[in-house]
């Protein structure tokens, strides 16, 4: 597959394929965060919110927002990629691709792309049920809140396509979500600022990557963060740069996909 | 002279140390048909799926129509299609968009792809079923589906490793007729089977793979004309309390009214027929004892 016009009409078929994918199952993959953030909002928002006060000067409802929007975004995208990429693996269709003329990151990109369609639908939904709970809301920056959703949205579909290329069975893609990327997330400032925690834990939530994609993203929608945004914009161009070297590296050595 | 596929000292280790090739060499002619043998295990798999890119080789080199595929592999794999031993589609995607989209892998766009998907799927007695989810189909439906892919980018050499396993009769023929005829359009064909019958045929060139090595590389008419003796089973009309002597057939009564003889490839079968007639033995139908290619191989590949 030499030309463009090629190369590019087998990442739209790729792209594509992988969005039809998951809005074929959309009762498994688009239902379930609206309906575990409309949770969040009635439980945490609306009956806790109001005891717990301000946080960073917010409504504890306004706060939480953003940090809820990044963690479905987070889990989604990552979770359309590394499931898609195993399934494909695991019923072999992943030689379809092998066989075929496309470039290796053609193959990359397809899948990251369907996973960022996905974090990022996810995000808008999450959004508009979050309006229903605080219909006031106002995004402060509306550009730096759709590129970190985006970068974020990348960011952890590359990561899911490692975990896959990786796994061996099914259990093998839910350990990384359940035992690793869960608690980094609840720990990273999606419901609290890491001003309220003692110094020890706030130097050590500092170190949880977590922390700066959200507040990033709270920065953009609120105004307000606990880290330094261009630093932390910086960590995730180059966490995208090193995740995507690695996945190219391991598809071109056929690491899990080649025998 | 042109070669679709020229396959030099390939060898493939598995990470364990299982050595599946140890340094096979062998060309295809262009527009042949050309059958690829050996036992489970004998390498046929490995080998096919280093020319289709899902096994990565140990040493050795590959070209397709000339392609070194070490240097251009996009350009190598543009003219290969390959119908894997397994299912390899996601069942849960309709037929003619499982067919669209593997057209789409090689650069067709949709609306060039579609008319020759709908050209292709009935070929091959799929339209009517092209919005089924692949998953409801049958196996042999399946086995369709998979030529489909393969064929869909109208490749100018088509592998298939074992496509008829587990289909029945009928379709098998169909398969056949269709292989043919897309062979006589000038696709050349490797073929993988266990059905040598299959392979005698279909096929005008052999391989045989055994261990890891190629045990024999020939036309498949100088190797059955390496066969000396040849089994014929002889329905006779009127039951035998036991088999008659006749020198130089060595005749053996399998039941009362089936009689079973080797006859030397040197010997004419006329003289048995006046022989057999000359003590009133009266025979309604002759048909051979087995296949005469898997005596051949099972002889080659023993040694």
């Amino acid at each position: 597959m030499s030309n463009n016009r090629n190369i590019s009409v087998a990442l739209w078929t790729l792209t594509t394929k992988e969005i039809r994918r998951f809005l074929r199952i959309w009762i498994q993959t688009l239902v379930p965060p609206a309906v575990t953030m409309s949770l969040y909002f009635v439980i945490f928002g609306s009956l806790i919110g109001p005891r717990i006060g301000t946080m960073d000067g917010f409504d504890y409802i306004q706060f939480m927002i953003p940090g809820l929007i990044m963690m479905s975004v987070i889990t989604n995208s990552y979770a359309n990629v590394v499931s898609s990429f195993y399934s494909v693996k695991f019923q072999r269709s992943i030689e379809e691709l092998l066989i075929s003329p496309m470039p290796n990151w053609t193959i990359l990109l397809g899948f990251v792309l369907g996973g960022v369609c996905r974090g990022c639908l996810i995000g808008f939904i999450v959004f508009g049920v979050s309006l229903l709970f605080y219909p006031d809301f106002t995004v402060v920056s509306p550009l730096l809140t759709l590129t970190v959703l985006f970068l974020t949205s990348i960011l952890f579909s590359l990561m899911g396509f490692i975990n896959a290329v990786f796994a061996d069975s099914f259990d093998d893609i839910s350990v990384i979500p359940t035992f690793v990327l869960t608690p980094l997330i609840y720990l990273g400032g999606v419901f609290y600022s890491i001003n309220i925690l003692p110094d020890f834990w706030r130097a050590v939530s500092m170190a949880n990557p977590m922390l700066y994609v959200v507040n990033t993203f709270r920065a953009g929608m609120l105004g307000v963060s606990d880290v330094s945004i261009g630093f932390a914009l910086g960590m995730i161009l180059g966490f995208i740069g090193l995740l995507t070297g690695s996945c190219l590296y391991l598809l071109e050595k056929g690491t899990g996909i080649r025998q | 002279m042109a070669y679709a596929l020229e396959i030099s000292d390939l060898k493939k280790t598995y990470p364990g140390g299982t050595e599946a090739l140890k340094g096979i060499s062998f060309a295809v002619e262009e527009g042949d048909f050309y059958a690829l043998l050996g036992p489970n295990g004998a390498g046929k798999s490995s080998t096919i799926g280093i020319i289709g890119s899902l096994v990565t080789k140990t040493a050795g080199r590959v070209k397709i129509f000339g392609i070194d595929a070490d240097e251009d592999l996009a350009l190598a794999k543009t003219m290969l299609g390959v119908v894997s031993q397994e299912i390899n589609f996601s069942g849960f995607e309709k037929v003619i968009d499982i067919v669209v989209t593997q057209a789409g892998f090689y650069g067709i766009p949709k609306s060039i792809a579609l008319p020759k998907v709908e050209k292709m799927l009935k070929r091959l007695s799929l339209w009517d079923k092209r919005n089924d989810q692949a998953r409801t189909l049958s196996g042999g439906y399946k086995r369709r589906v998979m030529i489909a892919k393969a064929l869909i980018h109208e490749p100018k050499l088509l592998i298939l490793d074992e496509p008829t396993a587990g289909v029945d009769i009928e379709l098998r023929r169909e398969m056949w007729t269709f292989l043919k005829e897309i062979n006589e359009n000038g696709t050349t064909i490797i073929l993988t089977t266990h059905y040598l019958e299959e392979a005698e045929q279909l096929c005008r060139n052999i391989g045989i793979i055994d261990g890891g090595l190629i045990v024999e590389n020939t036309s498949m008419r100088n190797l059955l004309s390496r066969l000396n003796v040849q089994g014929f089973v002889f329905d006779l009309e009127s039951p035998l309390d036991k088999a008659p002597e006749i020198e130089g057939f060595p005749l053996k009564l399998e039941d009362p009214l089936t009689l079973v003889v080797a006859v030397n490839k040197e010997r004419s079968i006329n003289a048995l027929f006046a022989e057999l007639s000359s003590l009133g033995i009266k025979v309604n139908s002759m048909r051979n004892e087995s296949n005469r290619l898997e005596e051949l191989f099972i002889e080659m590949v023993k040694k």
